[in-house]
């Protein structure tokens, strides 16, 4: 009895915010780039998934995302029946198809850890921040402007090489560097929506302050972070194939688009011979990124308040 | 507020940002332990012996306050260690390595900002025709684009398959003849050198050089003035001002250049911050794939070979530079639009 009194409650509340979200979808149902946007990343998703079935590791090789290795030759071989993207590597040759289904799952995996903790960080820290003001809101937004004072890839380069070169340390760097983006838009939005009467009246009512920010405040302080965090997820595996790039990345032989390229570096002597090295993995990274970024900009015009309803 | 006090408030907020620049590159040195850190000052293997007594002369050990001091009054008499991956100073390494830099700069940034503009206005102005779609496509790819795969890219094609444009600043014969007695090197920035000293074979050489790295640092970076110009220009056009200015029967190019693209540059302005940042992580990419030895290709040498020293000092002067310009464009700002000042 007392569940079912709960779930109509439920229902009733979140009426607004279905009909909002179906207005969403129908919007973004609209517009033919969005679909693409979202096509591409679903198709990147299942390949993730997929990786073990799509490109089997050989039995007896330990760890699925190092590349397995042929040979001692560093000269690349074309596409070929067992190497459908052809090979590449010094010192022996690595396979390009299994790189690039692989790197999925990495590029994946790092995009998701460094956006995920960049908006739990700025969700803190932006919410406390622009909810209290005063003396914590400056202490907190002068460190930000520090971090704002750097290049990001520059200052995460830094950090890397001071961490070690290593997947872990890319990951690590890329948080300390994104959250301040993040935690200052939270912070714009929470001192806005503070301001509104009903806040007010949630304080009124007897809410504790945490109840404040996490019912009333942040549900409509999260929008922006949603279009953020999108584009972010594309940016960052840009950023991650340029550090992989500049040998800052993870060890050799992990699976991973930017590593791939930075292999196929010294053939560009040769011209178009050796084309498959960096045609194949450059695409990846391509195509994923503009995945995100066309969904991004399909979620700013479907979220954001000022836009949709135009 | 007047511009002056304007100004003096703005200088005032500049030592914070800078002592906290200075404090976090001190936070990362102190990853590392007091032995690592002295090995900053060796500048010589013979020196190893004498690392205790770098530890003692340097403070090492010393609380971290009594460390920092020491650290930031090295740093002020321009003392940043030992580069390793170029064995020289760090100081003397940036003095070498920025005009190179400074002369990519040099090229790319007037392209890439009139072309930005040029592009943005275009496509606001014909809003959801053929124009404005073909540039908001591009633009979306251009920002998806891997930067080093860009130049690499052009290196296949146009260095390896067709030879036209090699990588590095000079080829041989002009690099011969710039290191000789007869060319005095002003600036060490190689197309204002060869004017000066009236080689125009040396100007067209180092152009040649030029093509490849700026082509490939402005498809990285004009999407992004294209896409802040295209929507502050739209924004500008739907300004009652302009409606009325049009429907007074003023010609519509004459508002579109005189009344809106004025007012539409506030915007651009504010984003010279993230345009200069652009540059910053774009040059250290391009100057690497195209072997254009300027501090950015010496920041990635060093970063692959853990050169502590290097980035870090790389990355302090980074920061600095990027803080003190963006001062400089927040001043020019606040003369042009005197609503800034009073904020």
């Amino acid at each position: 009895m007392w569940i079912r009194i709960r779930l109509r409650r439920f229902r009733k509340d979140m009426q607004p915010s279905l009909r909002e979200l179906k207005f969403s979808i129908n919007r973004m149902k609209k517009s033919p780039l969005s679909i693409v946007g979202i096509g591409i990343i679903l198709f990147f998703f299942a390949i993730a998934l997929l990786a073990p079935v799509l490109a089997p590791t050989p039995e007896g090789w330990r760890d699925p995302y190092m590349i397995p290795r042929e040979g001692y030759s560093s000269i690349p071989t074309p596409p070929s029946e067992k190497h459908p993207f052809g090979t590449v590597g010094t010192g022996g040759q690595y396979d390009i198809y299994y790189g690039c289904i692989w790197g999925t799952r990495t590029a994946i995996y790092v995009g998701l850890v460094v956006v995920g903790s960049n908006v739990l960080v700025a969700l803190l820290i932006g919410s406390i921040s622009g909810y209290y003001g005063g003396k914590i809101d400056e202490v907190l937004m002068r460190i930000t402007d520090v971090m704002f004072a750097f290049p990001a890839l520059i200052l995460a380069m830094a950090l890397v090489t001071a961490f070690g070169p290593s997947l872990d340390s890319v990951v690590k760097a890329l948080i300390v560097v994104g959250w301040p983006s993040y935690a200052r838009v939270i912070r714009g939005e929470v001192m806005s929506i503070k301001e509104n009467d009903y806040v007010e009246a949630a304080k009124a009512i007897g809410c504790s302050d945490l109840r404040v920010i996490i019912r009333h405040i942040l549900p409509n302080a999260i929008y922006p972070l949603v279009i953020m965090a999108s584009l972010d997820l594309g940016a960052i595996v840009l950023t991650v194939a340029a550090l992989s790039f500049l040998g800052l990345g993870p060890q050799p032989g992990f699976a991973d688009w930017g590593q791939m390229i930075s292999f196929s570096r010294n053939w560009i002597v040769e011209g178009l011979k050796y084309w498959y090295t960096w045609t194949v993995p450059g695409l990846f990274i391509f195509i994923f990124v503009l995945g995100w970024n066309l969904l991004g900009d399909a979620f700013r015009d479907v979220l954001d308040p000022t836009l949709r309803r135009r | 507020m007047g511009l002056r006090a304007y100004i003096i408030r703005r200088l005032l907020l500049l030592i914070p940002t800078l002592i906290g620049v200075t404090l976090l590159i001190f936070a990362v040195l102190q990853l590392f332990d007091p032995v690592e850190r002295a090995s900053l000052y060796v500048t010589d293997p013979k020196q190893v012996a004498a690392i205790p007594e770098i530890i003692e002369k340097y403070h090492l050990n010393a609380p971290i306050h009594v460390q920092y001091y020491y650290w930031i009054r090295e740093i002020l008499q321009g003392n940043l260690g030992w580069s390793k991956s170029v064995s020289m100073r760090v100081s003397a390494a940036i003095l070498q390595f920025f005009p190179a830099t400074a002369e990519l700069v040099l090229w790319s940034g007037p392209i890439i900002v009139l072309l930005g503009i040029r592009l943005g206005v275009s496509s606001a102005v014909h809003k959801d025709k053929a124009i404005d779609h073909a540039t908001r496509t591009s633009s979306i790819i251009g920002w998806s684009l891997p930067s080093f795969w860009i130049g690499i890219i052009l290196l296949a094609v146009f260095y390896g398959q067709f030879g036209w444009f090699a990588p590095e600043r000079l080829g041989v014969a002009a690099k011969v003849y710039v290191t000789s007695e007869n060319f005095v090197r002003y600036t060490q920035i190689n197309t204002v050198d060869a004017i000066l000293n009236g080689q125009p074979w040396i100007f067209l050489d180092a152009l040649k050089h030029l093509v490849l790295p700026v082509m490939s640092l402005t498809i990285q970076i004009v999407a992004l003035i294209v896409r802040i110009m295209r929507s502050s220009m739209l924004e500008a056009l739907s300004k009652g001002y302009i409606i009325t200015a049009r429907a007074k029967g003023l010609n519509k190019n004459e508002v579109i250049n005189k009344h809106a693209k004025k007012n539409a540059m506030i915007p651009v302005f504010t984003v010279t911050g993230i345009l200069l940042a652009g540059m910053l992580n774009g040059i250290v990419i391009t100057e690497t794939v195209f072997e254009h030895k300027g501090i950015g290709w010496w920041a990635a040498r060093a970063a692959s070979s853990l050169d502590i020293p290097a980035v870090l000092a790389f990355a302090l002067f980074a920061g600095v530079l990027f803080v003190i310009i963006n001062l400089i464009v927040d001043i020019l700002y606040a003369r042009i639009d005197p609503r800034i000042r009073l904020r």
